[in-house]
C-alpha cells in the first residue's frame, strides 16, 4: 500500500476585517490516506470539514488563507504547484462530488455534454470520442438506457440519477482520489443506500481512494476504513473505523456515537450533546470541547491537549485519552 | 398479467415526444410579430423595387398632399407627401432600411461589448470588476442623448457612425445587467463543479456563464431596440444623425412635428406607427425566444 495523500500540520484560516478577526477553520490537521482506502471525516456543521476538503484541492474561498502545513499528493507538494498545474490535477487525478445534485449540473447542456467537457478539458479527446465515453460512464454508474440518457437535460432526470451523473463526471478521468462532500444529504434514504453501494463498487473496480465528508456516522460505519473526527477545526480523533466505534478515546466521539438513534432498542435513550459548537472565531481557552465535555478536568480549561497515541494508528487530542489502557 | 383485465382500463394520455426543434414548430409561435418583422425586413431589402417614387426628391407643387383616402389626396401618393412634396410611402419604405440596419446593428454591437465586459467583470471580480464597473458608472452618469450628440459631433453624421455612437452609448446597460446575473451564477454549484473538474476560467465563462446569461441579453436587446431607434430619431431630429435627405423614420417624425399643429397628421403618425410596430414585434419575439431558449420551459 502506498501513501497517496499526506497532510501534516495543515491550518486554514479565514481572515476578515483586515486581519483583526481570524477564524481558525482548520487548525493543525495531520493525517494520511493510502491508495484504495476510504477516510471518513465527521463533525458538526461548521467544524471545518468542507474547508479542509477545499484546502486539499487548493480551492479556497476569498478571505481564506493557508496558514501553515503541507499537503503531499502522490508525493508532490500541492502548495508549490502553479495554478495551471493545479487545474491539471483537479478533475484528472483528484475529483470531487458536491452536495447538491440538483444544482451541480448546468441546466442548459445535456448530461453527455457535461461529462464530455471534463474529458475534453483533460484528455484532448475529440468530440465524438468523448461522447461515446460519456455514454460508457453513464453505464458505469448504472444508469439504464445510457445511449438515450446521454442526450437528456438535467431536469429530465431524478435527483438520484443526477447525483450519479455527477459521480460519472467525477470518475471520468480515472482519478486516484475522490472527495465526496456530503454526497447523499439531499437524497432520500433508499436512493442514498443505492448510491453508497455504487460508490463502493466503483471504488473497488478502480482502486480509488475516497474522502467521505459527512455528519452521518451510519454512513461512516458502512463506507469507511478510517475515521477522522473534527471539532472546531481540529482533528480530535483519528483511527480505524472499528476502533473508533468500539473504543472511542475522545469524549466528543463518544457523545457523537451515543447520539445515533438506535432502532429496536426501546430502553436506550437518545442522548444529545449539551450546548452549541463554539464560535470558531472565539474559541474557548484550553480544549475547545471543554464547556460541553462531561469528563472535564481543570487542566482542560487552560491547556489545549496534544495529540496522543491511543493505539496503533489511533490518535486523539484529549488529556484523558492516554490514561485509558490500550 | 392475466388479472390486469380485471382492472378498469385507464385511459393514458399519450404525450408526443418532443424533438430538439419541435418547440419552434409548435402552435404557440408568435405569428403576428414574426409576420410584421418579416414584412419590415423584406421591405428594407426590396426597397428599390417596392417604392413608387424617389424618396429623396419631391415636387414642391405637390407638398402636404394628404393620404389617398382623404379628400384632396391622390393615387400618385398613397400616403400623402411631406413639406417638400416627397412621397411619404416611399420614404417609409426606404426608412425601414435605415431603421433596421441601425437598430439591429447597434443592439448587437452594444450587446456584444456589454455582455463581454459584464461577464469579465462579474466572473473575474477584483480589480477587473472595479475598473469595468467604475467605467460603467461614469458612462451611465453622462446623459445618454447629450453624450450621443457629443460623439456625433466628433465623428460626423453617417449611418455607420450612428451605429458606432449608439453602441458606444448603450453598452453600459448590458454590462450592468449581465454582471448582476453572473454574480449569482458564479456561486451556483455547476460552476463550482466545473472549477473542481479543472476547467479554466475562460472555459467556464464561455461554456457555463455565457449561455446562461444569453437569455437576459436577448430580452434586454429587444427592449433596447426601441430605445435605440428612438435615440436614432432624436439624433436625426437634431441634425447629427442620419444626414438628410436620406429617409429615416426618426427623421420623418421630427420633420413632421412642424406640420402637426397645421393638421398634417400623417407626417408624424405614420412613421410613429412604423416605429411602434417594429419595437412591439421585436419585444414579443424576444419574450417568446426567452421561453424557447430555456430547455426547462421548452419541454412544457
Amino acid at each position: 500500500m502506498t501513501t497517496l495523500l499526506e497532510v501534516s500540520g495543515l491550518s486554514t484560516h479565514y481572515v476578515a476585517a483586515r486581519g483583526t478577526r481570524v477564524t481558525r477553520a482548520v487548525e493543525d490537521v495531520s493525517f494520511s490516506l493510502e491508495a484504495g482506502r476510504t477516510l471518513g471525516i465527521v463533525g458538526e456543521s461548521g467544524s471545518g470539514k468542507t474547508t479542509l476538503a477545499l484546502t486539499l484541492m487548493r480551492l479556497l474561498p476569498p478571505g481564506a488563507r493557508i496558514a501553515g502545513g503541507s499537503v503531499r499528493f502522490e508525493g508532490e507538494d500541492i502548495f508549490t504547484k502553479s495554478n495551471s498545474e493545479m487545474r491539471a490535477i483537479r478533475g484528472k487525478r483528484m475529483a470531487m462530488i458536491l452536495q447538491d445534485p440538483m444544482a451541480s449540473l448546468n441546466p442548459l447542456f445535456t448530461v453527455g455534454d457535461q461529462i464530455a467537457e471534463t474529458l475534453r478539458a483533460h484528455e484532448q479527446m475529440p468530440r465524438r470520442g468523448a461522447w461515446t465515453r460519456a455514454r460508457d460512464l453513464l453505464a458505469a454508474v448504472r444508469i439504464a438506457v445510457p445511449e438515450r440518457r446521454v442526450g437528456e437535460y438535467p431536469h429530465e432526470m431524478s435527483g438520484g440519477m443526477r447525483q450519479r451523473v455527477v459521480g460519472a463526471i467525477a470518475i471520468s478521468c480515472e482519478p486516484k482520489l475522490l472527495i465526496a462532500d456530503e454526497p447523499t444529504t439531499s437524497l432520500d434514504l433508499t436512493i442514498q443506500a443505492q448510491y453508497l453501494q455504487l460508490l463502493r463498487e466503483i471504488q473497488r473496480e478502480r482502486d480509488l481512494a475516497m474522502i467521505f465528508i459527512t455528519h452521518n456516522l451510519g454512513i461512516v460505519a458502512k463506507m469507511c476504513d478510517d475515521v477522522a473526527v473534527m471539532y472546531a477545526g481540529r482533528l480530535v480523533e483519528f483511527g480505524p473505523v472499528r476502533r473508533i466505534f468500539d473504543a472511542p478515546a475522545h469524549p466528543y466521539t463518544r457523545a457523537l456515537i451515543e447520539s445515533i438513534p438506535r432502532l429496536g432498542d426501546p430502553t436506550a435513550r437518545l442522548t444529545a450533546i449539551d450546548g452549541q459548537p463554539p464560535d470558531p472565531a472565539a474559541l474557548p481557552p484550553g480544549c475547545a470541547f471543554h464547556p460541553r465535555c462531561p469528563l472535564v478536568v481543570d487542566r482542560c480549561r487552560v491547556e489545549a491537549p496534544p495529540e496522543v497515541r491511543v493505539a496503533v494508528a489511533h490518535h486523539a487530542r484529549c488529556w484523558l485519552a492516554s490514561e485509558r489502557p490500550i | 398479467m392475466s388479472d390486469s383485465r380485471a382492472l378498469p382500463a385507464i385511459q393514458a394520455e399519450v404525450l408526443p415526444l418532443p424533438g430538439r426543434w419541435s418547440g419552434l414548430r409548435s402552435g404557440n409561435l408568435p405569428v403576428l410579430p414574426i409576420a410584421i418583422l418579416g414584412i419590415l425586413i423584406l421591405t428594407a431589402i426590396f426597397a428599390d423595387v417596392l417604392a413608387p417614387s424617389d424618396p429623396e426628391v419631391g415636387t414642391l407643387t405637390d407638398r402636404f398632399k394628404p393620404p389617398a383616402w382623404i379628400e384632396g389626396g391622390s393615387r400618385a401618393h398613397l400616403l400623402g407627401t411631406d413639406h417638400v412634396g416627397r412621397d411619404v410611402l416611399s420614404r417609409l419604405i426606404f426608412g425601414a432600411r435605415v431603421s433596421i440596419v441601425v437598430g439591429f446593428l447597434a443592439v448587437i454591437v452594444a450587446g456584444a461589448i456589454g455582455t463581454t465586459l459584464g461577464i469579465l467583470s462579474g466572473y473575474l471580480g477584483g480589480w477587473v470588476d472595479q475598473v469595468i464597473m467604475r467605467l460603467t458608472d461614469t458612462w451611465l452618469a453622462l446623459p445618454a442623448l447629450t453624450f450621443a450628440i457629443f460623439l456625433a459631433a466628433v465623428v460626423g453624421p453617417s449611418v455607420m457612425n450612428i451605429v458606432i455612437i449608439l453602441s458606444a452609448v448603450y453598452w453600459t446597460r448590458y454590462a450592468r445587467v449581465i454582471r448582476g446575473e453572473v454574480l449569482s451564477l458564479r456561486e451556483r454549484d455547476f460552476v463550482r463543479l466545473a472549477v473542481v473538474a479543472g476547467c479554466s476560467k475562460w472555459t467556464i465563462m464561455r461554456r457555463h456563464i455565457l449561455p446562461n446569461v444569453l437569455n437576459s441579453g436577448i430580452v434586454l436587446g429587444t427592449l433596447m431596440l426601441g430605445v435605440v431607434i428612438v435615440t436614432e430619431a432624436s439624433l436625426s431630429f437634431l441634425g447629427v444623425g442620419v444626414p438628410p435627405p436620406k429617409p429615416a423614420w426618426g427623421l420623418m417624425l421630427a420633420d413632421g412635428k412642424k406640420g402637426l399643429m397645421a393638421g398634417y397628421w400623417w407626417l408624424t403618425v405614420l412613421p410613429g406607427l412604423c416605429i411602434v410596430l417594429m419595437v412591439l414585434s421585436a419585444n414579443l419575439l424576444g419574450d417568446w425566444l426567452r421561453v424557447k431558449l430555456d430547455p426547462q420551459l421548452r419541454q412544457l
